[in-house]
């Protein structure tokens, strides 16, 4: 005869789900304690200056950051051209054409780089490109940004060609198309939905990124016309006015982060919401 | 019990299939056919996958504009060997061959592979449409060997549509997705888009496997209407399907072609042991 | 009107041996091109690699050469009188993780627990998608709610807090908002979208029959979960700590944003500090001198020497996990 679940074992389960529930509401409660206070703070001092508007003097009110706005489009624009194009082609390499140890080399290397901190690519970058330049730009800080993206690039682009099925291949070869067509006309189409939000999700995480910024674009009060002078970014200056003791500065970082969140945000929406309309699969970090 | 075994009788009992080399027929016709000049010929085929050798000294000739079928129980070799046709074995790590397997007189290895497949032509086990439109599913062999225009490759879609028989189902859908077809459609669609590129061979490798017998009916009876423009092999599990469908048929055992005739004979009057066996099911 | 192209059972023979040279050499050259150029990105990132290496070996070599391994155990950091030792910072940055750690990692695998396999599907997918969206958060901006939110809520807490364990030499001293304390809390934040998520995916690579097992026997949830998932996936959980480990010890502007900048060693948490990627953020650019620079450098090498070799561990531990599943 059976005996029923005992008390104590029914109530250690309820105990520890409720227990676990817990934790997990608390860490989302992190996520909307942040998102509340970032569109009540910066929802109440985004103004139409922000956009338009040069940093002002200090002290001086109604400056804005429209030379952030487009400093940062600048570098993400380079970084993208750097990073995107290597990692993608490295990754159609490793899912189409590697060598066994060639292979495994390349991706525990990308792997290694990809935990290297955002601070050290920027030393990287500084010794590479401002030592030898011998000023701050856009340039540096795009490229610091950009191999910053190679990992991640290469890594979905590795992911989800290797998902596209070997019958597919087969079928594009049998017809008579050569490898680099087979791969350019079926198989590059067949997974571009999640390469691209690969990308997505990748240019919002870079697009994020101070650390590298600081000793390679710097910053700059006025435009910066051209690539190779020192360039504003929206998150250098957030940091800037945050730690400034001007309140009108902080303001505006709070505007300024308000932005930032939502562009960062939209961008992870769409770009989930287009693999998971596309595939079946779950989507991996 | 077929009279022709008797004499053999004693190099039976040391499983004597293994020993004998592919006889070729009894009728003077189908051995002008056969003999004559064939479309596809093997000589002593070997192959190998790393250590494991999966044929072993394959000699036969498939004569032209006829419908040859390969049968044969699981894994004795049928579909390796048919895919040694269009090289798409090369695709495979550690695979090697041995031999030679001519295509009109040619050496196939000697040829540029893209070529040759041009010329020889494949529908696979499950139907692998591409992720893109019925449209350009079919247009894409023509596409990328060079037909660019718009209305040749448009002439060319219907043209293999009707062929396959699909035309009529899917004329007002063209740019629908090709995923969207049911399966026996998208098995169709295939032998559409492979017809598109004019082959001189069709290779089907167990075409009808996953579909059910609507389906496959529809598929033979597709078979039928292109035999006379088209050389076809054809790999089935169905000794029905062979019996139905094809003009020769040979029957293969453990990676060797144990025995190679026409149709009628193979499945009436089997000459070896062993093709009897298989045919009247004691094994397979 | 058929097209020139489209081929009939004579002009094929014709066509075809005129443009197979053609052909031949084009195909040829494409995929050889193709190939080259896959293989050259592929080689690019290793050359990468190493030259940041390098970068970072050549550049910290002046500071590397005067002070030897001593760097790593003087507690001055004086660019006046040329003298720098990383203690201050090593201190900042271990103290500041272990305070991460120990307040992400209950939270977090609770989380991922429950996510993985207490709560039904849907409200699980939901609520990873809220994680995963918890980890895009950039830095600065967790440091911009670090100064402007948290603080002042520290502020009020921690003196209720030292009325009970003030006599505790770590929570003595005054609090002046940037802290150590500050700079654990904010990389908590930072780091328990990771632990959460990759220790979700380590549960989940638990074979079914292992839980189905233990659920037919008639163990609970719970006990199905506690008696034989955590113990198969321990070793993956363990490495998705590596992991957080390694992402706390890099994390640079939201622990700059708090920690005070402080290059003293202070027994107390509530005491400011300064962590090595926080010392490089805030002085690089204000570096004079050579040997200056090049301490900086160092600094940015042990950070990267760390970050591999805990990454490299943490890989491993998953991969093992993740093997073991079968996965």
């Amino acid at each position: 005869m059976k005996k029923p679940l005992s008390f104590r074992r029914k109530a250690i389960n309820a105990i520890m789900f409720s227990a676990t529930g817990v934790c997990t509401v608390l860490s989302i409660g992190v996520l909307f304690f942040i998102l509340g206070f970032l569109l009540i703070q910066g929802g109440k001092f985004l103004s139409w200056n922000f956009f338009t508007k040069l940093p002002a003097p200090v002290g001086e009110a109604g400056g804005g950051m429209a030379n952030a706005i487009v400093g940062s489009g600048k570098i993400l624009l380079l970084a993208t051209l750097v990073g995107v194009p290597i990692g993608f082609l490295a990754g159609v390499f490793l899912a189409e054409y590697g060598h066994a140890a060639f292979s495994s080399v390349v991706r525990f290397v990308t792997d290694l780089l990809n935990g290297v901190p955002s601070i050290v690519m920027g030393i990287f970058a500084y010794t590479l490109i401002v030592l030898r330049m011998k000023h701050f730009s856009a340039f540096a800080g795009g490229v610091a940004l950009g191999i910053m993206m190679i990992p991640i690039a290469l890594r979905s682009t590795d992911e989800f060609l290797r998902a596209v099925p070997a019958s597919l291949r087969e079928g594009a070869m049998a017809l008579g198309a050569a490898k680099w067509k087979s791969i350019v006309t079926v198989i590059i189409p067949a997974a571009i939905n999640g390469i691209m939000s690969g990308m997505m999700l990748n240019l919002a995480r870079v697009a994020g990124e101070t650390a590298p910024l600081l000793f390679t674009a710097l910053s700059n009060q006025f435009w910066s016309p051209g690539w190779n002078q020192p360039t504003a970014s929206l998150p250098v200056m957030i940091y800037t006015y945050a730690i400034a003791p001007y309140p009108d500065w902080h303001r505006q970082a709070w505007a300024a982060g308000f932005i930032l969140l939502a562009m960062v945000f939209i961008v992870n929406i769409t770009a989930r919401t287009i693999v998971a309309s596309g595939m079946s699969n779950k989507s991996r970090l | 019990m077929n009279p022709n075994i008797k004499n053999q009788a004693s190099v039976k009992s040391e499983a004597p299939w293994l020993a004998q080399k592919a006889i070729v027929e009894s009728d003077k016709a189908t051995a002008a056919e056969i003999n004559g000049s064939p479309k596809l010929q093997a000589s002593g085929l070997d192959f190998f996958y790393g250590n494991n050798q999966a044929l072993h000294g394959i000699s036969l000739r498939i004569p032209a504009l006829k419908t040859t079928a390969f049968i044969g129980p699981s894994g004795c070799g049928k579909s390796t060997f048919l895919r040694t046709f269009n090289r798409m074995n090369e695709t495979l790590r550690h695979a090697r061959m041995q031999g030679e397997v001519l295509l009109d007189g040619e050496n196939i290895l000697e040829m540029e592979v893209s070529q040759l497949r041009l010329r020889v032509g494949m529908v696979f086990q499950r139907s692998n449409p591409f992720p893109k439109s019925v449209f350009d599913n079919v247009a894409y062999g023509p596409r990328v060997n060079g037909t660019r225009r718009k209305s040749d490759l448009e002439e060319v879609v219907e043209t293999s549509l009707q062929r396959a028989a699909l035309w009529d189902e899917v004329k007002d859908h063209l740019h629908k997705s090709a995923l969207e077809l049911s399966g026996g459609q998208q098995q169709r669609l295939c032998i559409a888009r492979a017809m598109a590129v004019d082959p001189e061979v069709l290779l089907l490798d167990e075409p009808c496997s996953a579909l059910d017998p609507i389906a496959t009916a529809k598929i033979e009876e597709l078979l039928f209407q292109i035999r006379n423009s088209c050389t076809l092999v054809i790999v089935t599990h169905n000794m029905q399907q062979a019996a139905r469908v094809a003009d020769f048929t040979g029957f293969f055992l453990l990676g060797k072609l144990i025995e190679y005739d026409t149709t009628k004979t193979i499945f009436e009057r089997p000459k070896i042991q062993a093709t009897e066996d298989y045919i009247t099911g004691r094994f397979g | 009107m058929k097209a020139a192209i489209v081929i009939g059972p004579d002009a094929r023979p014709s066509r075809r041996a005129s443009g197979i040279i053609g052909l031949l050499r084009r195909t040829l050259n494409m995929d050889r091109f193709a190939y080259g150029l896959v293989s050259g990105c592929a080689a690019c990132i290793i050359l990468l690699t190493v030259l940041l290496a390098y970068e970072l070996w050549a550049n910290s070599a002046l500071s590397r050469m005067k002070f030897g391994w001593h760097f790593f155990f003087t507690n001055t950091w004086d660019p006046i009188a040329g003298q720098f030792g990383a203690l201050p910072f090593i201190y900042g940055t271990v103290t500041t993780t272990v305070l991460a750690l120990l307040l992400a990692i209950p939270l977090g695998v609770g989380a991922a627990i429950f996510l993985a396999e207490l709560a039904p599907p849907r409200i699980s997918d939901a609520m990873t998608f809220l994680i995963e969206l918890l980890a895009a958060v950039p830095s600065v901006i967790i440091g911009l709610i670090g100064i402007f939110v948290l603080i002042p809520i520290l502020q009020r807490i921690v003196p209720v807090l030292k009325s009970v364990i003030g006599f505790l030499p770590i929570f003595s001293g005054p609090f002046y908002g940037v802290s150590i304390f500050s700079a654990g809390v904010v990389l908590a934040f930072m780091i328990l979208p990771f632990i959460i998520s990759i220790s979700r995916e380590v549960l989940l690579s638990a074979p079914r029959d292992l839980r189905e097992a233990a659920l037919a026997l008639g163990a609970t949830k719970w006990e199905s979960t506690w008696q034989v998932v955590i113990p198969f996936a321990r070793t993956g959980i363990i490495g998705s700590i590596f992991l957080a480990m390694a992402r706390a010890l890099g994390e640079t502007m939201a622990v700059t944003m708090v920690i005070g900048n402080s290059p003293k060693i202070m027994a107390s948490l509530l005491a400011p500090g300064y962590s090595i990627a926080s010392v490089i953020a805030n002085e690089f650019t204000e570096a004079t001198g050579d040997l200056y620079l090049s301490a900086l450098v160092e600094l940015a090498l042990v950070l990267f020497c760390l970050t591999i070799v805990i990454n490299g561990a943490a890989r491993l531990l998953i991969l093992m996990t993740e093997k073991k599943g079968g996965r």
